[in-house]
């Protein structure tokens, strides 16, 4: 698109109405990552419009183009609580745009938030913008410019109460959540993350091409997919290997197949990330992941659960049995505390200056408060979305990698966290507890 | 696994680690396969800062890649970027084993 010379600076956001909490940070981040400033003048979680002020429209689209949570991005002409009004507000401040919207191809759209219009009275609705005296031609498919009337109605009342006037200036990336649909995908898991979500976190985590993300807990790929979508490398690791390598030829490695992103992905390796074979330098620009909680997978590392126990050597027809290939090692069960505070540590340890380490936790909605969320010196906090549930909700916690050498903090509590080596999974793991106990309240 | 995993791999060990014959780790009965992926400017230029060079001169030359420069370079143009690229990206071992110089322990390579 051409630069338009314009004296409007204010803009109307478009969100799809769902998952409220992460919008306005997904849109922060991509503020982040494409250097646009962004200024929040009206916002709220309840709506589906925002405005904000920008730059100018090129710096408008290229903000929103990866976003998978706003639809589109207007330059705002008018608003109003009636189209007496809305009009007003349009002849009074943008009729000095008018001339430069003459003898281009256009056409009228209109987006009713919670309401509909029969194309009758649609069709009123636009005769009602002739004053703009617009002499272009009307094109259906790709015109030069998109009016659009944007209303917003109450729950169950015929008219809107709100209603906002614009010219398009782009759209966002919600095609995607279809293309990487989960029941489309070859190779998932009980765990994998729905593509939405997991295309999110990747704008929260500012992948970009030729950034280096990872997934220590990459099960079927979810997130290291969409990762390697927005132009990422992708490293990921599990504990359990018949993850990554799948079967039947369907694999972490099939999935990258499927949507034609082989060339980003590097590798897939076995480990265990409170013990990883990772050199300890700063190479990653991005970490993703959901943690396992211990609800639909074991928590657990390596390591004995009696520790007095393994220490002599197996041997199995002669030969030491680590060193068969066959060899399972053992796993204790492990707390989710400990665990986030490995991952904290590992990010601190990894991540570039100004990498971003993301990951979900779920909480029990009333034992939740903000003390819980994890802290580290060189980490610090972006921002905290919420997704909730019936009784419980999780968390996806955003972290920036501040500049300065690693150290490790005090890590406070941290033998109580990770309980007595013999600790049960139920002891360890509270939400694990709760979930199985149905979250009945304390006090019954 | 591809070249340029094996610079940011060790052994797992902590007794290992803080060893200097634990990195990089050594290539044992290794099957290369050299696949052929779009060629990433931006990735090479991002990556090439946090490669540990003499640990890649190390890994490659067990592999039989002795053309790269003795010295890392500050930045690539095309032609040195690509061959990077060969190296680090369109190289991996489909089969073999990870070997950790301390402690002689192996670790399996399969697709």
């Amino acid at each position: 698109m051409s630069e338009e010379p314009s004296q409007l600076q204010e803009y109307l956001i478009y969100f799809a109405q769902i998952h409220e909490t992460f919008r306005k940070a997904e849109l922060d981040s991509l503020s982040q990552l494409t250097g646009v400033g962004i200024e929040w003048k009206e916002y709220s979680d309840v709506s589906p419009f925002a405005i904000v002020h920008l730059p100018n429209n090129s710096s408008a689209k290229a903000l929103i183009e990866r976003s998978i949570l706003a639809k589109g991005i207007y330059e705002l002409w008018g608003t109003g609580p009636d189209y007496d009004h809305l009009h007003a507000t349009i002849k009074s401040q943008t009729s000095h745009l008018w001339p430069s919207c003459m003898s281009r191809t256009f056409k009228f759209e209109i987006e009713c938030y919670n309401g509909k219009r029969k194309q009758s009275a649609q069709r009123e609705i636009i005769e009602s913008f002739a004053y703009l005296g617009l002499d272009g031609e009307i094109r259906m498919k790709e015109p030069d410019m998109i009016f659009t009337v944007l209303e917003e109605f109450p729950e169950k009342v015929a008219t809107p109460t709100r209603i906002f006037f614009g010219r398009r200036v782009g759209g966002g990336s919600r095609a995607l959540v279809e293309r990487y649909d989960l029941k489309k995908r070859h190779y998932i898991g009980t765990t994998s993350m729905d593509a939405e979500l997991a295309l999110v976190t990747a704008n929260m985590a500012l992948v970009a091409p030729g950034k280096v993300a990872f997934d220590p807990f990459v099960g079927t790929g979810s997130f290291v997919v969409s990762c390697a979508h927005f132009g990422g490398l992708c490293l990921g690791s599990d504990i359990d290997g018949r993850q990554i390598r799948g079967k039947s030829g369907r694999s972490v490695l099939s999935n990258f197949q499927q949507y034609g992103l082989v060339g980003n992905y590097l590798d897939g390796f076995v480990s265990d990330l409170t013990n990883t074979p990772i050199r300890q330098t700063p190479f990653i620009d991005a970490i993703v992941c959901d943690p396992p909680y211990g609800v639909r997978e074991g928590l657990k590392v390596l390591g004995n659960r009696d520790p007095e126990k393994g220490k002599e050597p197996v041997i199995r027809d002669g030969v030491l049995r680590h060193l068969q290939d066959d060899y399972v090692p053992p796993k204790r069960p492990y707390g989710f505390l400990a665990m986030l505070d490995d991952i904290m540590q590992f990010a601190a340890d990894h991540l570039v200056p100004g990498g971003r380490l993301c990951f979900w936790m779920p909480t029990v909605n009333e034992d939740f408060s903000q003390l819980d969320i994890p802290s580290h010196p060189q980490l610090q906090l972006v921002s905290v979305c919420v997704q909730e549930f019936n009784k419980w909700s999780r968390r996806l916690i955003t972290y920036s990698r501040t500049q300065g050498c690693a150290q490790a903090p005090p890590m406070r509590e941290r033998e109580d966290r990770n309980g007595s080596k013999k600790a049960t999974a139920d002891e360890l793991n509270s939400f694990r507890k709760k979930y199985f106990e149905g979250f009945r309240s304390s006090e019954l | 696994m591809k070249i340029l995993t094996t610079n940011y791999l060790t052994c797992a060990l902590r007794a290992c680690k803080s060893h200097p014959n634990s990195f990089p780790l050594h290539f044992r009965d290794a099957e290369l396969q050299q696949d052929s992926l779009p060629f990433n400017a931006a990735f090479i230029a991002n990556i090439l800062p946090r490669i540990d060079w003499p640990a890649l001169l190390t890994t490659a030359a067990e592999l039989g890649f002795t053309n790269l420069p003795a010295e890392k370079p500050d930045t690539v143009d095309e032609k040195a970027g690509m061959e990077l690229h060969r190296i680090l990206i369109e190289t991996q071992v489909v089969e073999g084993k990870l070997v950790c110089g301390n402690c002689g322990h192996d670790m399996r390579i399969n697709e």
